[in-house]
Parts: structure tokens; sequence; C-alpha cells
């Protein structure tokens, strides 16, 4: 290693010296570097990986068989409507955790335990578009107790849980359309914020499209998270027909307050590419929660009739409950004075994002050169003076000049998203351009700009949008990967890219693909995950009502044409493994409880014919499958995760008998083979 | 004062054993690639144990493929046997102190080392049937190979290594002995002094 470090650097001298003194620069770099190459090689070939020229990088991003990586990089799937866990600096997949789309890989959405965490108002669901992961926060800081996503097309907002990886809740968003202005969280978590995209006739009714600009409006809602992290839509805000894009909340001083940017303050509703870009300025609207709050308890709030559901999955009993809320309680501006404000900002807005110390509140407009940074103290005096350009359906819109902070003068073309890093730096990422600027927030001037491949849209940096940045990586994601990796065909996962961040320069370290799309991702300290990582369930907190706390409990019991067997697995058998009795026609429930209770032993089950996926059942939990079984004959049931030396004998035959038979249940487990 | 202390350590000494109640007098820890932390059974004079609720379960699992017949602690009548004889020896300790003879004091400390010998047999005699006494129905058979754990110390058995060594509640029993064989020592020597 010192050797090649020694080698890196000669190589660098020599090629500055010649560089200086070469008509033909780039030839001559090339030369060099080949006879460098070629020296080098024969005492470095065990890390041929780090290149030439490349400094020690591939060391940078090297975590060695066996070690773990320093972050756990949350990244939203986009289409996938998954998350996908990384490990930072190495970018290796850890997991993928199913959220809003069925994964038969894990029997998510499959199984008769997580269904209804699938279901909403319309039914169930085995789809959605997962935008931004948000990780939960206390005193502004990354906690990792849980981690919030949003689905964009039917609007839910899902809670993870970081100690089991596990969607634990999902929450369904009436009154909104494109679900994508969410789900970011308030400093300690009190509430995450969920605005709609597209505006819609609020409550929903059969209107004429063409009457957008009297019956549409858009609403943001305030979902309250307890203590337990349960979610309840605390309120909505029903603001004009403007598409609401993106949204953070205040912090430090700001904390109280959130912003959404708009776009299509035109209130157009076709041909929106060109009828929504027209104004020079559209809007953040700034919220005032604690307010609202204010007005909730005097009673301001109007209960409308807003049927969604809640989605919840209770770790004892390993099951989810799909319940109905009828309403939703609506503030109105008209009735609510200083509940918010529009802060005029340049053309199309999408990113906001709020400096660490809660001071500037940066607009990314999406079709301006510039970037523009609100200050949240001239806001304030702004609203203290009533210093209002005009008043849009009841809300007052602060004259620009008089909220400004400062602008970041063409920095590149078409900024969306901003992060920060502890040393009073930010990053935006510039979509048209495909790059990465790194500017001084107070003196707006730019430092640095990085390429990415390509076409970037949200960056990350761990802790980046929370009062304690942890700037020592950046992650670009990007939405075109074109000739990055080996071709995969027409479709390709997108990229992503990690660079360094903790010197003046930014630097390149890694390119790696990511599962579906790495549409916004979050990242944290993997010490604030890692200890509280859960290794299994304990089998005497099970409370599935359809467990078998051992093999003692194993049967079979029928109802009608409903059949339910109470069955266990344990390596490297299932109990009962012969059962007869069943007949075609019948619903069948096989309730199977895995009973290991050692880290890393699930057991899968898979039946032969079975409309459905496998069942992957953790240790200590209990999981179901349904199987209506269509033809007579003996079908075999195996264990589909290879558990063990004789995982292959985990298996099993069900004997299915004519529907109009009347065959005796029997089950058993190892006893016809001493006849 | 110092006429006093054979007394005391002998007290102490008695006092020791009842640790024997929450600590585990033997650890044996199976070592493999998959159990990078291993897998540690702790045996006490009434129960055992692993590092965690479903370790005993899980060593289980691991002999089931060898035809090693489960570890039941229920069905092991020393676990009911040893808290008598722990209680029997300490008591008869603090009796001993009281009377405060020295050839009481000699027998105590001879007949608690016989029990400890008697003791280490019989586990011994666990470890072997265990070991040896497999199921004819065994997935995986091994000629010749014995899969009985170490009395004291290391040993390989197929993909694992077994360790087996004294614990907390071992050292307790060991100071036990030092200290009343010391007060035995203490007391035959103060005598001859005073004589």
């Amino acid at each position: 290693m010192r050797l090649l470090r020694f080698c890196n650097k000669y190589s660098k001298v020599i090629t500055m010296k010649r560089f200086r003194k070469s008509k033909k620069p780039l030839l001559q770099i090339a030369i060099i570097a080949c006879f460098m190459a070629m020296s080098c090689n024969n005492q470095s070939s065990n890390n041929q990986a780090s290149g030439i020229l490349s400094g020690d990088v591939a060391s940078k991003v090297y975590v060695g068989p066996g070690e773990y990586d320093e972050f756990y990089a949350f990244m939203s799937g986009g289409f996938s409507g998954q998350i996908s866990v990384y490990g930072l600096p190495s970018g290796r997949l850890l997991k993928v955790i199913p959220v809003f789309s069925q994964d038969a890989e894990k029997g998510w959405g499959y199984n008769e335990e997580t269904k209804p965490m699938l279901n909403t108002s319309y039914g169930f669901i085995p789809w959605d578009d997962a935008h931004h992961p948000e990780l939960s926060q206390t005193n502004g800081e990354t906690d990792g107790r849980w981690i919030f996503i949003n689905g964009n097309n039917t609007p839910r907002v899902a809670r993870i849980d970081l100690s089991t990886f596990e969607t634990a809740e999902i929450i369904e968003l009436p009154n909104s359309a494109g679900n994508h202005s969410s789900p970011f969280t308030t400093e300690n978590t009190e509430y995450v914020v969920a605005g709609t995209r597209f505006s819609v006739p609020i409550p929903q009714k059969d209107v004429a499209i063409e009457s957008y600009k009297e019956e549409f409006k858009g609403a943001l809602s305030f979902i309250k998270v307890d203590e337990e992290g349960h979610m309840n839509i605390a309120f909505q805000v029903l603001l004009p027909a403007f598409d609401y894009d993106l949204a953070h909340s205040g912090k430090g001083k700001s904390h109280g307050w959130t912003f959404f940017t708009t776009y299509n303050t035109e209130k157009s509703h076709t041909l929106k590419e060109v009828n929504a870009s027209q104004n020079d300025k559209d809007f953040i609207a700034a919220v005032n929660w604690k307010l609202a709050e204010k007005y909730i308890a005097e009673g301001k709030g109007i209960d409308m009739p807003a049927e969604h559901v809640v989605n919840r999955y209770n770790e004892k009993t390993h099951t989810a409950t799909s319940t109905t809320v009828p309403t939703v309680k609506v503030l109105k501006p008209e009735d609510c004075p200083g509940l918010v404000y529009f802060l005029p900002t340049p053309k199309s807005p999408h990113g906001v994002d709020v400096d660490p110390t809660g001071e500037y509140i940066i607009g990314s407009g999406k079709l301006s050169a510039d970037l523009t940074a609100h200050s949240f103290t001239n806001m304030l005096s702004a609203i203290e003076n009533e210093e209002f350009e005009t008043t849009i359906e009841s809300v007052p819109v602060l004259k620009y000049d008089k909220v400004i902070g400062g602008v970041v003068k063409k920095p590149g073309l078409g900024p969306l998203h901003t992060e920060f890093d502890d040393k009073g730096n930010a990053y935006t990422t510039f979509f048209i351009s495909s790059d990465v600027v790194k500017w001084k927030v107070g003196t707006w001037e730019v430092l640095d700009k990085v390429p990415t491949y390509y076409s970037v849209g949200h960056l990350m940096i761990p802790g980046g949008d929370s009062k304690k940045p942890q700037g020592k990586y950046m992650v670009a994601l990007n939405k075109i990967t074109k000739d990055r990796y080996l071709p995969t065909g027409p479709e390709m996962n997108h990229s992503a890219q990690l660079y360094d961040i903790s010197g003046d320069k930014m630097q390149l370290l890694l390119d790696f693909p990511t599962v579906g799309e790495p549409h916004y991702a979050q990242a944290i300290s993997a010490d604030r995950v890692q200890p509280k990582s859960k290794k299994f369930y304990p089998l005497e907190e099970n409370e599935h009502p359809y467990r078998a706390m051992g093999e003692k409990d194993t049967r079979i019991e029928r109802d009608g044409d409903v059949v339910r067997i109470y069955m266990t697995s344990i390596r490297s058998h299932f109990a009962p493994d012969n059962i007869e009795g069943i007949k075609v026609g019948d619903k069948v429930y096989v309730h199977l409880t895995n009973l290991e209770q050692d880290f890393d032993v699930p057991h899968g089950l898979a039946i032969q014919g079975a409309r459905t996926a496998e069942l992957l059942v953790m240790p200590g939990q209990t999981e179901t499958m349904f199987w209506e079984p269509q033809r007579e004959g003996v079908y075999a049931f195996y264990c589909t995760d290879f558990c063990s030396a004789l995982h292959q004998e985990m298996q099993g035959y069900i004997r299915v008998s004519p529907k109009n038979s009347n065959p005796e249940l029997k089950w058993s487990l190892g006893e016809d083979d001493e006849e | 004062m110092k006429k006093r202390l054979p007394q005391i350590f002998f007290i102490l000494g008695g006092l020791f054993l009842l640790t024997l109640f929450f600590l585990p007098l033997w650890r044996i820890t199976l070592l493999a690639p998959q159990y990078p932390n291993g897998v540690d059974m702790y045996i006490f004079i009434n129960k055992i144990g692993g590092s965690e609720p479903g370790t005993l379960q899980n060593i289980n699992i691991l002999n089931h493929y060898i035809g090693m017949k489960p570890i039941e602690p229920d069905s092991i009548p020393e676990l009911k046997i040893l808290p008598i004889v722990v209680l029997v020896f300490s008591g008869l300790a603090l009796i001993f102190a009281f009377i405060n003879n020295k050839y009481l004091f000699a027998f105590w400390v001879v007949l608690f080392i016989i029990a400890c010998m008697i003791g280490l047999y019989d586990f011994y005699l666990w470890e072997y049937d265990y070991g040896h006494n497999l199921s004819d129905d065994a997935p995986m058979k091994f000629e010749g190979e014995s899969f009985q754990p170490p009395l004291i110390g290391n040993k390989d058995i197929i993909n694992f290594i077994a360790k087996s060594w004294p614990h907390w509640g071992g050292y307790m029993a060991m100071i036990s002995i030092f200290l009343t064989a010391t007060a035995t020592y203490l007391k035959f020597k103060t005598n001859e002094t005073t004589e």
C-alpha cells in the first residue's frame, strides 16, 4: 500500500512537470500514465482497483469482509414502491424493505397477516410510487427510531420500524392526489407533513375538469406521530389549487413552521409543461403549525367527511389491522388569520430546504438560473410590518424583496435540491447541467462543482436536512444511467454516486446502481440503529390468535369448509408433515409458527398449486397462507429458506380428497414409518 | 482478632457456597464459523441455561443431527439434589464454625473435596452418556467419532471446538475450599503454639 501511494504521488509529480512544459499535455499524460501503470503494476497488483491517478479512492470505500459500514443509507425505490438499505461507504445492498408493493420474496402483501397493510379506502392496492424516506428526529437530530416514506399515487405515508426494518404502519391521506411534498418531519417528529402535488375537488365530486379554478383545492396534511410512532391526521390546511411540490419543516429558530413549494400558481389544468411555467414567481407556502394547533384547540377545525384507512402491524400478534377513519379536521385560511403566508420564489421552485440553523429557506427554482434563499428573520418582520404584495384566497403574499436573504448567482442550470454539511456549506443538485454545486451559506459564493452521471435529482448527506449534518459523504441520486454499467437491455437500474465531501473539493468515490429509482435517500450513523436491531421475536411474546407454541399445540380444525392447520417449523421438520382430510374447495388457512429462537433462522413454506407467494417466517413469528385446493391428489409442501443441513428433508404431504367425500381429518409427524 | 481469624474464614467459606444458587458452576462453549459469538451453555447447581432463553433449544437442535438425546433439565435429578447438598454443606460450615473445633473443620474440608470429586465424576458420566449414547436413527453418523465434550479443556468435535471450563460458581467453590482449608490450617497451627 505504501509503495502504491508512492507510485501515485510520483506519477502526479511527473505528470505536473511535463504538463507545464509540453505543448501536447494530454498525450504526455497518457504516455506517462501508461509508463507508470506498467512500472507500478508489479508492486501493486493486489490493489489494481485504486487506479493509477485516482489516489487511494478504493481504500476509502473498501469495507473488508466481515466488517461493517459506517452508515445505513435508506434509498427509496421510486416506482418499485420499496426502500432499499445500503451500507456506506461500500455501497453494498443490505436489504430491500417491502413497503407499498407486494413482495413475493418475503410474502409481504400475500400472507394473511400483511394483506391489511396494503388496504386503502379503494380496497387492496399492490403498488405505489415511494419517493422520500425521512428519518425520525429528536431535537433536530436523526434518532434511529423510524423512517417514514410517502406513497405518491394513492396518497399514503408509511412508517418503518428500525428495530425490525419492517413496515409498521401505513396511513392513507384523503383529499390528496399525488402525495409528493411528503413525509417531511418536524424537529421532534411531532408531525410528518404530506402536501398534495395535484389539486382536486374537495370533497371529491363529479365536476368538469374545466371548473379547476372554481372547484379544486390543494390540501396540506399534518400527521401527528405519537410516542409509539402511531400516526393520525391532526388537521389539513385547504389552500388554493396550486401544485404543492416539496416541503421541509423549520428547525431551531424556525421550529413551528413548515415550508411547501408550489408551482402551477397559474391554476392550469392542461398542458402544464407550458401553462404552469408562465409566472415569473411561484410561492413557498409557510405554514405556522403551532398556530394551527391553537386554532384546532379553539375549535376552528371543521370535521369533514373524508374516509381513509390507518393500517397498523402489531409486533406481538404479528398481524396487521386496517381501520377506517371517517373524517378529517380541516382548517381554512379565511377562518385562521396568520396560518399561512406565501413567499414569492422564482420560477416553479422544486426543493425547499432549511439550513441547519433554521434561518435560511432555500428555494430551488427549477426553471431559474439562480438559487433563492429566504431569510426567516426577514419573513417574521415582513409579517409583523404587514409587507404584503397582495392576498390570494385569504393568504397574504409577502413582498419578495422583504423576505429575501440572499441569492446564489448562476451556479448551474435547473436547481432541484439542497442539503447541508456541518461546516456551513450547502450542496445543490442541478438536473439540467447534471452537477452538484457546493456553496457557502451566508456569503452565497460558489466553492466547487462536480459532474454527476447523469441528471441528478435529489442528493443526500447523512443528517443533511437535520440540525446536525455529518458532512463526510454525499450521494448523488440520478435519474438517468445510460452507459455507466454493463448494459442490461432497454431497462436499467438508476445510478447513484458517492462523493467524499470532507475536504475543500468534492471527490467522486463510487458509482453504483440501486433498486428501481433512488429518488431520495437518507442515511444515519450505524451506531444509532445497529444496537437496537432485533435478532428474533421471543416466542413467549407471540400473541397471534392462531399460533402454536410448541409441537404439542399443532392440530387441524374444521369449521364448515374453513380448515385451519396449526403448524410449526423447527430444524428440520414441519409438524405435522402428513395431513389428510382436506377437500377440494376447502378454504385452508395454514398458520405456521416458527419455533426457532436463534438469529437468522427463518423457515419458508410453499405448497404446490397455492395461488399466492411463499411464507417466510422469522423465528418466533406466526404467518398464514390461504390455500383453496382445486384438484384432488397428494400435494407436497416444503421449506423454501435453506435452513440447515437437513433442509432438503424439510417437506411434507397434504392429501386432497374429492369435494363431496367425507374424509377424516388426520395429521401426524414421524409415526407411520414403523408399520 | 487473630484468634478469631480461622472461625471468620470458615464462616466465609460456608457463605461463599450460597453464591452457587445464582452463579453457574461450569460453562461449555461451542465455537464454529456460523456461530461467531459461540454458543454458551451454563451449568448451575439447580438449572442448565444459555446466554439467551433459546440457547438450550439451539444446542439441542444441533445435537439432534448426530442423534444425541436432548438436554432436558427436568430429567436430570442432580439439579434437584445439588441445591440440598450445597445448603447442607453451607449449614454445616456455619455450625462447625460456631463449635470452632479443628477436627470438625478438617472433616468438613475433606468431605467437601470428596463431594466435589463425586460431582465432577457424575458430570463426566453425564457427558459420556450424551456423547456416546446416540440414537440409531441419527441423520448423521460418524464412525468412531466421540461427541463427548471434555471434562475440562478444549476439544475439536466435528465442526465445533468445544470448550469446557469452570465458571464463576466453580471459582466460588474453589475459593470456599481455599478459605476453609486455610482456616483449618490456621486452627491447627494456633492450637499447636498455644498448647
